[in-house]
């Protein structure tokens, strides 16, 4: 998916409510929450409040039972590496780890010796969904890129998402349990994001992460200015000069609603979706995700968000973000980056294998992203290489910082660090156990379970999910044939 | 495993370049030659830019460069049997791209890329950092795009560079430039034979006594080796009955076949190994993504290997730039074809000895042999695992050292220089 790397930046937008709570939109921070008390009570200009939840995640998690992974390696991301420990996985979450759990009565157990347990990896920057596949011309699965106009920050990519994209159950099979979906990079706002948990579902709704918050795409550099190149912007001061009068927009347009809520009196101002979206941003409710390549464009961009008051929670792709990881720490923004990729257009010139190393011993928040189906798959496997090259040119990377590279730091991207990304009691048990050591090339996902529940079971393929459209068009690759 | 290999008799050398007059012993390593059993603790000696002898009891002349290897992996230098090297240097800028001919209606059969070569391309580097130390380089496009070629990763000019040309002949079947798929069948049996009819008639075509032909003469000209068997066709197909087509057609005009993509090659993996058709594939796709690769699976590679068929392992999952910036990847495709079942020495010998046979190079590079050219890379460790790092690479016997590009940007960022130390 060579086109995706085209799609790089939009923030992730994540709906509210908390697991089994009584769908506390994550917005409450907002000034004027729609109550959430008394949902069924249509409140006065109920359908303009800007934070209501309308396509509200209905995900509940599948059936589980108790389940002890024993005499395994664990790497928390949490903690140094546990040999030989064991984790009890109860009612969806992690009920214990450590060197040696008793295992309770009713518990499925499973022996982990030579295997490995991580926590489920976390994408930050996925297209599937909404970049389906089949993507034959014609096929009509590609809804990423509104690239209808340069600030399209009124779409929610949540709406392009086609849960039976055969993608979804082999990103789940690489041990993949949360994924960011994007808007494309086509556009300088992009629109919002959408958080969603790996599993089969007749519905978008039914993957959205509960309790997430939505995320806002941004881009940088030359996609924008490429695709607008007729019409502007046709260039990169175009482009910044575009951020900048659509933050001045949004921010007049809190105020007027900040203004209204605070009073209800007369009549509410006319919604618009888009300055709604871009409101929130300035609120904190939702988080900046930038997709942005060169050094000295990462720089403009913190000092727009410096202007306008909003945080960018992370730089995607950043194929330069080695050469500025010390003011990316400084400023508390991850770095969503690729272990190799780069080369494939000039602002990708200066890709360097040694980039997450840089930024990791500078204490940036480092993330190990995708951006491609392909490479979703194997994200352990590119963050292998990235501490490889780390250790080759002496900035060394130890096991336990790399786990945390597509685990608790992109969980924390996403705003979700309190309840994936690590194997801690009380998180919610996803959870992988890989075949081997999940940084050699010969190790997979052997089992992986979302909330508690087995979702994938390498060993056993006729359980495994296949999505509607791979019934027929899709020979059932049920490991025979060795 | 105390075989030796070496055989000084085959000393002869068509004089590398002079600057390689050097005897160099790789000691004590483990050494994969691929076109032998490994040996566990054996030594590769290399004298002017080619190997000498490869075994366990290698004499070492007193003159010779030691290299303690002990502990270490030796192995060929790696054949990449898919790439744009030295054609394409950043793909976004047209100014960089010099892989696709404008041909004529989607033919270009006498386009040779490596006239366009850019010896001084900074791909070029990491590759062969990464141990890759040949590789074939392809026109791309149309319907028939060109021709392939390999070039050895040396130091030097374009000509120095250029190991074999042409080496194939590039063409697509399925959906081609929106022809349905039996209209590039036809297409291409069309200009198939007006080749053929050209080849009786040129003395008539001289004279404009013909009927015109579907392709230019320099096209029909170039096609000529193939209709004799002296120049193989490889076809890039991915859908099974594509791949069938294409089979159909070597048949019919007698030319030798290559399968490129391959997606669903597994299907029909008997139909090939009998067929004697090589494959070229990599391992790390599994999405259906287009409605000619329904069938792609990771289980590929193995499935053809074990059913006799010739594989050599590409890096082609669609992402990461597989085709020039990260060429040296090729070996992780390695790696992830034995996780799906390909045996470890079969995908060893899938991007050495095999892709070298296919292109017609095997006398010269693929494996570690007295008499071929010294292209050896030692390794830290298993070859296919992330861990592993190629710590010397030599190719026809010299050891480059010159850093990358990304060398050269890793070390200024790797400590901020002063005059960068203010935001």
């Amino acid at each position: 998916m060579r086109q995706s790397a085209i799609a790089l930046t939009v923030g992730l937008v994540v709906a509210a409510a908390q697991t089994g709570a009584s769908q506390a939109p994550a917005q409450a921070t907002t000034r004027p929450t729609p109550s959430d008390t008394t949902p069924s009570v249509p409140m006065r200009g109920g359908v303009s409040m800007p934070n209501a939840d309308p396509f509200p995640s209905t995900y509940q998690p599948l059936a589980s039972r108790p389940t002890l992974i024993r005499n395994v390696t664990i790497l928390t991301a949490a903690g140094p590496t546990i040999r030989n420990g064991s984790v009890l996985l109860r009612d969806g979450k992690i009920a214990e780890v450590g060197p040696s759990v008793a295992a309770p009565a009713d518990a499925v157990i499973i022996e982990g010796f030579g295997k490995y347990v991580t926590p489920g990896i976390i994408d930050t920057h996925s297209h599937i969904g909404g970049g389906g596949a089949p993507g034959d011309n014609g096929a009509q699965t590609n809804d990423i890129n509104e690239a209808t106009a340069p600030v399209t920050a009124h779409v929610w990519v949540e709406h392009s998402v086609w849960p039976q994209d055969a993608q979804f159950p082999r990103t789940l099979a690489g041990g993949v349990t949360t994924i960011q979906v994007l808007p494309g990079s086509a556009n300088l706002i992009g629109g919002r994001s959408v958080v969603l948990k790996v599993v089969p579902s007749r519905t978008a709704q039914g993957m959205k992460f509960p309790g997430a918050k939505y995320g806002l795409k941004m881009a940088c550099g030359e996609n924008p200015k490429r695709v607008y190149a007729s019409r502007g912007p046709s260039t990169r001061m175009g482009n910044v000069a575009g951020y900048r009068a659509a933050w001045i927009q949004a921010e007049a347009y809190r105020r007027r609603w900040d203004k209204w809520n605070a009073r209800h009196t007369g009549d509410a101002p006319t919604r618009d979706l888009g300055l709604e979206t871009l409101a929130e941003v300035l609120r904190g409710n939702i988080l900046v995700h930038n997709h942005c390549y060169r050094a000295d464009e990462m720089v403009q961009m913190m000092d727009v968000a410096k202007e306008f008051g909003y945080a960018i929670r992370s730089i995607h792709h950043g194929v330069e973000a080695y050469k500025i990881a010390d003011l990316l720490a400084r400023d508390s923004i991850s770095a969503s980056v690729w272990a190799d990729w780069g080369g494939f257009k000039l602002e990708a010139a200066d890709a360097i294998r040694g980039n997450m190393a840089i930024l990791n011993r500078a204490g940036v928040r480092t993330v190990m992203h995708s951006d491609d189906a392909s490479g979703e798959q194997r994200l352990n496997q590119e963050a292998a290489k990235a501490m490889a090259q780390g250790n080759r040119i002496g900035v060394n990377v130890s096991e336990d910082d790399a786990i945390k590279w597509m685990t608790i730091h992109p969980a924390w991207a996403l705003g979700l660090d309190d309840k994936i990304g690590s194997i801690q009691t009380g998180k919610n048990a996803d959870v992988v156990l890989w075949s081997g050591n999940p940084f050699s090339v010969y190790s997979r996902a052997e089992k992986v379970w979302i909330d508690g529940a087995m979702l994938y079971d390498r060993l056993d393929p006729t359980s495994q999910w296949r999505t509607d459209f791979e019934l027929g068009f899709v020979p059932a690759n049920r490991g025979g044939a060795r | 495993m105390r075989r030796q290999l070496f055989a000084s008799a085959l000393l002869v050398g068509l004089s590398a370049s002079a600057s390689q007059a050097q005897t160099v012993a790789i000691t004590g390593g483990k050494i994969y030659p691929v076109s032998g059993p490994v040996i566990e603790r054996g030594t590769v000696l290399m004298r002017d830019g080619r190997i000498v002898a490869v075994g366990a009891d290698v004499a070492i002349p007193a003159n010779a460069q030691r290299i303690d290897a002990t502990g270490k992996v030796v192995t060929p230098g790696i054949v990449n049997a898919a790439t744009q090297l030295g054609l394409v240097e950043i793909s976004a800028v047209p100014g960089t791209r010099e892989m696709t001919a404008r041909g004529r209606e989607g033919i270009a059969a006498a386009f040779m890329p490596w006239e366009g070569l850019n010896p001084t391309s900074v791909l070029l580097g990491p590759a062969r950092d990464g141990g890759i130390t040949s590789a074939v380089i392809y026109p791309q496009g149309g319907l028939i795009s060109g021709q392939a070629a390999v070039i050895h990763l040396v130091p030097g000019t374009a000509t120095d560079m250029v190991l074999r040309a042409p080496v194939a002949m590039v063409a697509s079947l399925g959906q081609v430039n929106g022809m349905p798929r039996a209209e590039t069948i036809m297409r291409l049996r069309e200009v198939l034979t007006d080749a053929r009819v050209y080849r009786t008639r040129r003395v008539d075509f001289e004279r404009a006594q013909t009927r015109p032909f579907a392709a230019s003469r320099l096209d029909l000209d170039a096609l000529l080796p193939v209709l004799d068997g002296r120049l193989p066709m490889l076809i890039n197909a991915d859908k099974a009955s594509d791949i069938e087509a294409a089979m159909r057609l070597a048949k019919e005009f007698n030319f030798r076949l290559i399968i490129g993509g391959g997606a669903e090659a597994w299907q029909i993996a008997d139909k090939l190994a009998a067929a004697k058709v090589p494959v070229l594939t990599g391992a790390m796709n599994n999405i259906p993504g287009t409605f000619a690769s329904l069938g792609q699976r990771q289980e590929n590679a193995g499935i053809l290997a074990r059913a006799g068929v010739s594989v050599s392992l590409v890096g082609n999952a669609g992402g990461g730039d597989e085709e020039a910036f990260n060429v040296r990847n090729v070996r992780y495709e390695a790696g992830n074809a034995v996780a799906y079942g390909m045996d470890w020495n079969a995908a060893l010998r899938a991007i050495t000895l095999s892709p070298a046979e296919v292109f017609g190079v095997a006398d010269r590079v693929g494996s570690l042999q007295a008499g071929k050219l010294a292209d050896v890379v030692v390794w830290s460790g298993d070859p296919f695992e992330f861990a592993s790092q190629p710590e010397r690479v030599f190719v026809q016997g010299v050891q480059t050292t010159t850093p990358s590009r990304q060398d050269l940007l890793e070390q200024r960022y790797k400590t901020l220089p002063p005059n960068y130390r203010t935001p």
